[in-house]
């Protein structure tokens, strides 16, 4: 009897040991947990730079559309689990920061930093790094074979040729899509504004969840003509996928992509040193490869295929309106035009 | 010098009791962990998801509440009817082509049966992502059909987002599962009452109305019923080719990760969950009316060769069997073309994974780890208490407990396994009559434990019963005799059960891995950001439109269950041969 009671127990006590070992293990490894929505091809690009400058923080990335993060971050602020947020755009930190989960941070370098991408507190609550803006993505293939004319600004997108051949992102969950519907609500003010939205929506055949999705079906030729942002059409032609981008004439809406820590007890040490790194020359380098607008000007030749003056292309935006007023757009554009929404 | 002999028996008499007594309690202490276990990874995650079905976000009851706004919100409760109508849809050609498959393979002379129901069985190894993928390259807007083979021929275009391409992938799903449970009960039937019908010269069409359907009734009913609930559930064919027709599997995850309204996410699982439990239990009543089909005096039937019927049967079959392989052929060379349809050289472009969501080949990886963890843990877990419940003699009560919890996770679908588990491991404790009790488990969130632990969960029904099938073919003397012999319950286990048993364990072990390697939808929950896994990636790069790479990745899926499959049937007819010759003397 012995015999088994022994064994039974030292099993017993082997998988209790077992589970302490993963339980302490947790707690050693300090990782640094950073919540952001930069597309997934450039992360790696930009994380390789900082694990060589820092290979003793552990970065452990959450990627997703960014109002998804948004979501995310405002679910978790009772037991946040984010150290900090990353390249997500301004207007959704603007949220976190009036539901109280920002520490105001001022990261090394900042005098550097043009005012408007930065938040005016002396001690800032988010920081910049860059702009995006949005465009069109053309099939050219596509619009040759459906002898579709190319758009070259959002009142040719109400053309009813288009019917059903436009994608588009959904604001509630893309930033992309944000920027884009609060672009044309302040351009042509409210009231005309949902007016061309509902006229634009009957030539959408979908509502994407991802910003940079509209311009892969592009590009796959599911759709021939995608709203998104210039960097992927780019990219999506440099896969080799027959898309030209195109600027609308009336200017693109654009957001700021920018970095918070978040408040929570405990903030690490490491989570400055990366918002530091964030604003860095060295990574600021790499954000104007493929960016035209950076937080501060690089000597970096602007990217191939944008505006000459990339500044001029973005309209005057209000970005504390687009925050203030974000949720009541959002709940508008929702029950106005969810039905030809992906599921997510 | 007789003194002490007699005082040595004495003793060993006594360890003997003693052995036996202590043997008694710890088997006794084994079946009490067993329903112990059971009850808190399969009841209490449960109740836990109903209960916060019944509270506002702040935890508050409010009882029916969030159901009256369900059903009064029409962009939320349209989803049920569209459930209903695509699993209906999927039920009725799954079983009609599973049982016309069926029946060439049991009751006419079609040659190459085996090859047939093999490759018929492929879709049972892809994730229901991929069937979704596949479908975007046959009938998208690029598609195969759509273009006509990149306009080589005229082509037809279907409305593919939507019920249609819904239906269509869950029909591809579902049906090696119809075609399955058919073929079984094709198979037991009794010659006799064939021929007692053609004595009575009944017409074809009669016997086959009076004898065939009768025969295979039970069959039948569970391959309907399985197909329903299959398709109702699935999250992943509708999330790639569903669009904007809502249904409640995307809905849940809709509400979860794409709004965190986590309150909701419940709501609707209970939805989802209502159906489901309902199919379930009268299945169960259904199956227990089941009476013996086979008597000893049976004659097993020998299908007699028809011309007519036997070509027309050999030519469906081959027909299935043809769409099977060009659905997922076209899902491979889609994953290797590179710029589909502008650039139609082939390679292994997408096969890199830099630059893309998902995690890449650590998510690969990670999976086949979680798969193997899986088929280990769980196959050792399930026979066990399989082999309690079955063969030992003492609490019966336990026991009776034990099985019935064992039956209940074939009821819970994998997402509401997977939001469940949210709730009740990342729970920080409970309020208990007063008392705060803290989560001991909340550790384990977060990690590849509650991963292995929700795949042991979500398919542990069909391996207990798997398992408790092999044990009721082996004849209870085993234990009497060593039992009798003072031999402990856990040596006959390990040096009579276990081998016997090693083909139905193997079974159990290939059954795990090759599920938990395509699940998508109770991980999807569940999984962290430093443990990407492969199905979720494939949802994941779907979802930013990298189509290409999803599809590579859902290939690497496929390929990976077909070999470890492979693998199984090799090391089984082996071990046949060695070990299991003695059943057939």
């Amino acid at each position: 009897m012995n015999k088994i009671w022994k064994r039974f127990l030292m099993s017993i006590l082997a998988l209790l040991t077992l589970g302490l070992f993963c339980g302490i293990q947790n707690v050693i490894a300090e990782d640094l947990l950073v919540y952001t929505a930069l597309e997934d091809d450039e992360i790696p690009r930009y994380l390789a730079l900082f694990k060589k400058s820092h290979p003793d923080i552990n970065v452990k990335i959450v990627r997703d559309s960014t109002g998804i993060i948004t979501a995310k971050v405002l679910a978790e602020k009772d037991n946040p689990r984010a150290d900090l947020v990353w390249g997500t755009a301004a207007t959704s930190l603007m949220l976190f920061d009036q539901a109280g989960i920002v520490e105001p941070y001022k990261p090394q370098g900042l005098s550097r930093v043009r005012a408007k991408m930065r938040d005016s507190n002396p001690v800032p609550h988010w920081v910049g790094i860059k702009a995006w803006m949005t465009g069109f993505c053309v099939n050219t293939e596509e619009v040759k074979y459906m002898k579709l004319p190319v758009p070259k600004n959002f009142e040719d997108l109400l053309n009813p040729v288009y019917k059903g051949q436009l994608v588009m992102p959904n604001p509630a969950s893309s930033g992309t899509g944000f920027l884009t519907v609060s672009a044309i609500l302040q351009m042509k003010g409210e009231a005309k504004g949902w007016e061309y939205l509902s006229k634009l929506h009957e030539n959408i055949a979908r509502y994407t969840h991802s910003g940079s999705k509209p311009c892969k079906i592009a590009g796959a030729g599911e759709l021939p003509i995608g709203i998104s942002f210039a960097y992927r059409g780019f990219m999506q032609k440099k896969k080799g996928e027959p898309v030209v981008t195109v600027f609308p004439e009336e200017g693109s809406g654009w957001d700021v992509e920018a970095n918070c820590l978040i408040k929570k007890p405990g903030i690490k040490k490491a989570a400055k040193t990366f918002l530091d790194w964030a604003i860095s020359p060295e990574v600021m380098k790499e954000y104007a490869k493929v960016y035209p607008v950076t937080a501060y000007s690089t000597d970096m030749p602007i990217p191939d295929g944008f505006p000459k003056q990339p500044e001029k292309q973005l309209i005057e935006n209000d970005f504390q309106w687009a925050a203030a007023n974000r949720r009541r757009i959002l709940a508008e554009w929702s029950k106005r035009y969810d039905g030809k929404s992906d599921a997510k | 010098m007789a003194e002490t002999a007699l005082n040595s028996a004495a003793n060993q008499k006594l360890t003997l009791r003693q052995i036996f007594h202590g043997e008694l309690w710890l088997k006794r202490l084994i079946i009490l962990l067993m329903c112990i276990w059971l009850l808190v990874v399969v009841v209490a995650p449960i109740f836990q998801l109903l209960s916060k079905s019944l509270a506002d976000e702040d935890g508050n009851f409010v009882g029916l509440a969030n159901f009256v706004y369900y059903f009064q919100t029409p962009s939320l409760s349209h989803s049920l009817p569209n459930s209903i109508y695509v699993s209906l849809m999927t039920m009725v050609i799954s079983v009609s082509l599973g049982f016309l498959f069926a029946y060439g393979l049991t009751r006419t002379t079609i040659k190459g049966k085996g090859l047939l129901k093999g490759i018929a069985m492929m879709p049972l190894f892809a994730p229901t992502l991929a069937n979704g993928i596949a479908l975007i390259y046959l009938f998208g807007r690029k598609g195969l059909i759509t273009r006509g083979f990149f306009g080589t021929f005229p082509g037809i275009e279907f409305p593919l987002y939507g019920p249609f391409g819904i239906i269509f992938a869950e029909v591809v799903y579902t049906f090696p599962q119809a075609m399955l449970i058919l073929f079984i009960a094709l198979s037991i039937t009794d010659a006799r009452l064939y021929e007692a019908s053609d004595s009575l010269s009944a017409s074809k069409i009669k016997t086959f109305f009076t004898v065939t359907l009768p025969g295979i009734k039970y069959g039948l009913i569970s391959a309907l019923f399985i197909c329903f609930v299959l398709a109702f559930t699935d999250f992943g064919a509708p999330k790639v080719v569903g669009g904007n027709y809502n249904i409640l599997a995307t809905d849940i995850y809709k509400q979860v990760i794409g709004q965190q309204n986590f309150t909701m996410g419940a709501v609707v699982s209970v939805v989802l969950l209502i159906p489901t439990v309902i199919a379930f239990i009268v299945d169960r009543i259904v199956q227990r009316k089941q009476v013996a089909m086979i008597a000893a005096r049976s004659v097993p039937l020998v299908p007699k060769a028809n011309r007519i019927i036997d070509s027309l049967f050999q030519v469906f079959c081959i027909l299935i069997v043809l769409l099977i392989i060009g659905f997922y052929s076209t899902a491979v060379f889609a994953s290797l073309v590179k710029v589909w349809p502008y650039k139609l050289e082939l390679g292994f472009w997408h096969y890199n994974f830099t630059g893309m969501g998902g995690g890449g080949y650590a998510a690969f990886f990670n999976s086949i780890r979680m798969s193997l963890l899986s088929a280990v843990i769980g196959t050792a877990l399930i026979f066990g208490s399989a082999y309690l419940i079955e063969k030992v003699r003492e609490m019966k009560l336990m026991r009776q407990i034990g099985y019935f919890l064992s039956i209940i996770p074939l009821a819970l679908p994998g997402l509401v396994i997977g939001l469940a588990y949210i709730f009740f491991f990342n729970a920080r404790g409970w309020e208990i009559f007063g008392f705060y009790v803290p989560n001991v488990l909340n550790p384990i969130y977060g990690t590849m434990a509650i991963l292995v632990l929700s795949n042991i969960v979500h398919f542990y029904t069909v391996s207990f019963l798997t398992a408790t099938t092999a044990l009721k073919q082996m004849d209870i003397e085993f234990e009497h005799v060593s039992e009798s012999m003072g031999i402990p319950f856990y040596k006959t286990f390990t040096r009579v059960t276990v081998p016997v048993c090693l083909p139905a364990i193997l079974e159990i072990g290939m059954y795990f891995f090759v599920n938990s390697m395509a699940t998508v939808s109770a991980v999807i929950f569940l999984y962290s950001a430093d443990i990407p896994l492969a199905s979720v990636a494939v949802a994941n790069m779907d979802d930013a439109g990298d189509i290409a790479p999803a599809c590579a990745m859902s290939v690497l899926i496929i390929a990976t269950n077909i070999t470890v499959r492979l693998l199984y049937s090799l090391v089984t007819r082996k071990l046949k041969r060695r070990t299991q010759a003695w059943i057939s003397k």
